[in-house]
């Protein structure tokens, strides 16, 4: 038996795993998945919970209902790969060995790299929404704050879903706009990029936005530290933030394991072939998802796309055939703007998100990069086509019927029953 | 301004098109323009991201130069205030590094 190895069952490693099962033949291949958490946990929804939209339910699932049956599944942390001699030990001492290598262990948040991040404010009035128990502290945190200054910060680039802070701002103002206390709070949305978006198009329509719904910009800023003495933000050029709650994206990384088996760039993620999606170095190891070091978004709807090209590149190495999937860098992100509304953009390695470019007939073109409700229910959408059809191996239907699907079972609808803005 | 840099060729944003054309003293001259005065230190980080660049083909992240040279995040931004990221890559010769999307 031939044994096909996927370290990291989230979004990607599900995916995968669930094609290959399909693809592979089950006489000469086993596949061996490998994930530290039991639980599959909803990131998109990480987002809503803060503001009621989403419970904690709705954002946390085990995680061996998404995968096929016949594989072999090891609740375990992986130590290290020993790519040289296709081996990967767990922590527990259990050494395992692999044919082919799908590594697919995503990228999580590092607060400990910012000086100050950890101090006495952490989880009280510094939060996050990039993890469970962040979103879920930050939730408390929205419910009682009681007015001041809320600064949406991000502590450097690349994050993943780098849309996910201008939601966030985004929906602090629609949501404190219901609750009529939005006169009591000032938002600043900080970032270390020049604008508010890293590709320019996209940019100056998200900056226009933040402008007309009073929430200050500070561009170009690497933050130094985080004061909880004072609470105070401080970048490396001096400029200071004062803050009453500070939601932060701490830095993003890869996995430590990934930087201890030396198959990591500075921030421990893969360096990848970007149109193949092989290994640079180890021709039988495959990477997807957040571990890569591709110049793409780190979102979801990119492991989609890139879960065909993985599949039949792989498959044509084992056959000794060329790899000619190409992956194309292709992102879509529906971003969250409040009010029911959402604005979509959609863009590729070689083209930026344009205005009005998306031949999406429901949508029509003019809805890319302008607030309409079919993009907030493509975005709340993504809900029910995440579980029900992606990660259950149901081709998706993305992106053309898209929104269809969302209109049809949107949990929107949950937002009549639920503690919503509306009801607070 | 000097004479150096009227025979070197540059993009829109004044970054080198070409990082084999660069020396010394284009590298000077480009940092003269930017307002910055060259020190040891400075050349600390223009060395390095001239060897990162010719090892790997695109000048070095922040993270990549503090990580391998004594230079500290703060520092930099001494050196290069504003953009240390972007004004090390143009004294340095390199072009407009890639950032993040
Ligand atoms: C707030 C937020 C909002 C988002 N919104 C969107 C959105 O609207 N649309 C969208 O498309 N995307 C969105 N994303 C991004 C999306 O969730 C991720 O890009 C996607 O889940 C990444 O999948 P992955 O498989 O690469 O990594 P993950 O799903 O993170 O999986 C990595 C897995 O590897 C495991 N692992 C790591 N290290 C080890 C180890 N040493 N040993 C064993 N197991 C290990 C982990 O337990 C985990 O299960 C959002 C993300 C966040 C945080």
């Amino acid at each position: 038996m031939k044994t096909l190895m996927i370290l990291g069952g989230g979004t990607a490693g599900t995916l995968i795993a669930r094609k290959m099962y399909k693809e592979l033949d089950k006489g000469t291949w086993k596949i061996v998945l490998v994930d530290q958490d039991p639980n599959h946990y909803y990131q998109p929804g990480y987002l809503f919970v803060p503001f009621g939209m989403y419970t904690a339910k709705h954002v946390v699932r085990p995680k061996k209902n998404f995968f096929p049956r016949g594989i072999d599944y090891i609740t375990a942390e992986v130590e290290r790969i020993d790519a040289d001699n296709n081996r990967v030990t767990l922590t527990d001492g259990r050494q395992l060995y692999y044919n082919y290598l799908v590594i697919a262990t995503g990228t999580d948040i590092h607060p400990q790299e910012t000086e100050g991040m950890l101090g006495d404010g952490w989880r009280k009035n510094v939060h996050e929404f990039y993890t469970y128990e962040g979103t879920l502290a930050l939730t408390e945190a929205v419910k009682n704050f009681k007015g001041g200054r809320i600064a949406v910060q991000i502590t450097e680039m690349p994050i993943k879903c780098p849309v996910a802070p201008l939601e966030f701002a985004f929906l602090a103002d629609w949501y404190f706009t219901k609750k009529k206390m939005r006169d009591k709070v000032e938002i600043v949305y900080a970032t270390p990029l020049s604008g508010a978006f890293t590709k320019p198009v996209a940019s100056q329509a998200l900056a226009d936005m933040l402008k007309r719904k009073n929430i200050q910009m500070e561009a170009d800023f690497a933050t130094m530290e985080v004061d909880s003495s004072a609470n105070v933000l401080r970048s490396y050029d001096n400029r200071e933030i004062p803050y009453d709650l500070l939601v932060t994206v701490p830095v993003n990384m890869g996995a430590a394991m990934i930087g201890r088996s030396g198959l990591g760039d500075d921030l421990n993620y893969v360096p990848t072939n970007k149109e193949t999606l092989q290994s640079n170095r180890y021709p039988n190891i495959f990477v997807m998802g957040d571990a890569t070091n591709l110049p793409t978004s780190k979102a979801g709807s990119v492991i989609h796309f890139q879960m065909e090209t993985v599949a039949e590149n792989m498959l044509a190495h084992m056959r000794n055939k060329p790899l000619e999937h190409h992956f194309d860098g292709h992102a879509l992100c529906y971003i969250e703007t409040g009010y029911s509304q959402a604005v979509m953009i959609d863009f590729s390695y070689d083209v930026e998100p344009l205005m009005g470019k998306y031949p999406l007939p429901v949508v029509g073109p003019f809805s890319l990069l302008k607030s309409t409700w079919i993009n907030h229910l493509g975005k709340m959408g993504f809900y029910y086509m995440y579980y029900e059809m992606m990660l259950r191996g149901i081709d998706v239907p993305l992106p053309t019927r898209y929104s269809l699907v969302g209109k049809e079972k949107t949990p929107t609808l949950n937002l009549e029953n639920e503690r919503t803005p509306k009801n607070v | 301004m000097s004479d150096v840099l009227t025979a070197v060729s540059f993009d829109a944003e004044g970054f080198m098109t070409d990082g084999n054309a660069w020396n010394e003293e284009i590298g000077k001259a480009i940092a003269a323009r930017e307002g910055i005065d060259l020190t040891d230190r400075h050349w600390v980080v223009i060395n390095y991201c001239r060897a990162e660049w010719k090892a790997k083909g695109e000048a070095p992240t922040l993270r990549n130069i503090t990580k391998n040279t004594d230079v500290s995040t703060k520092e930099l931004y001494e050196l290069f205030p504003g953009g240390p990221g972007k004004l090390a890559a143009k004294v340095s010769g390199l072009k407009k590094p890639t950032g993040c999307i």
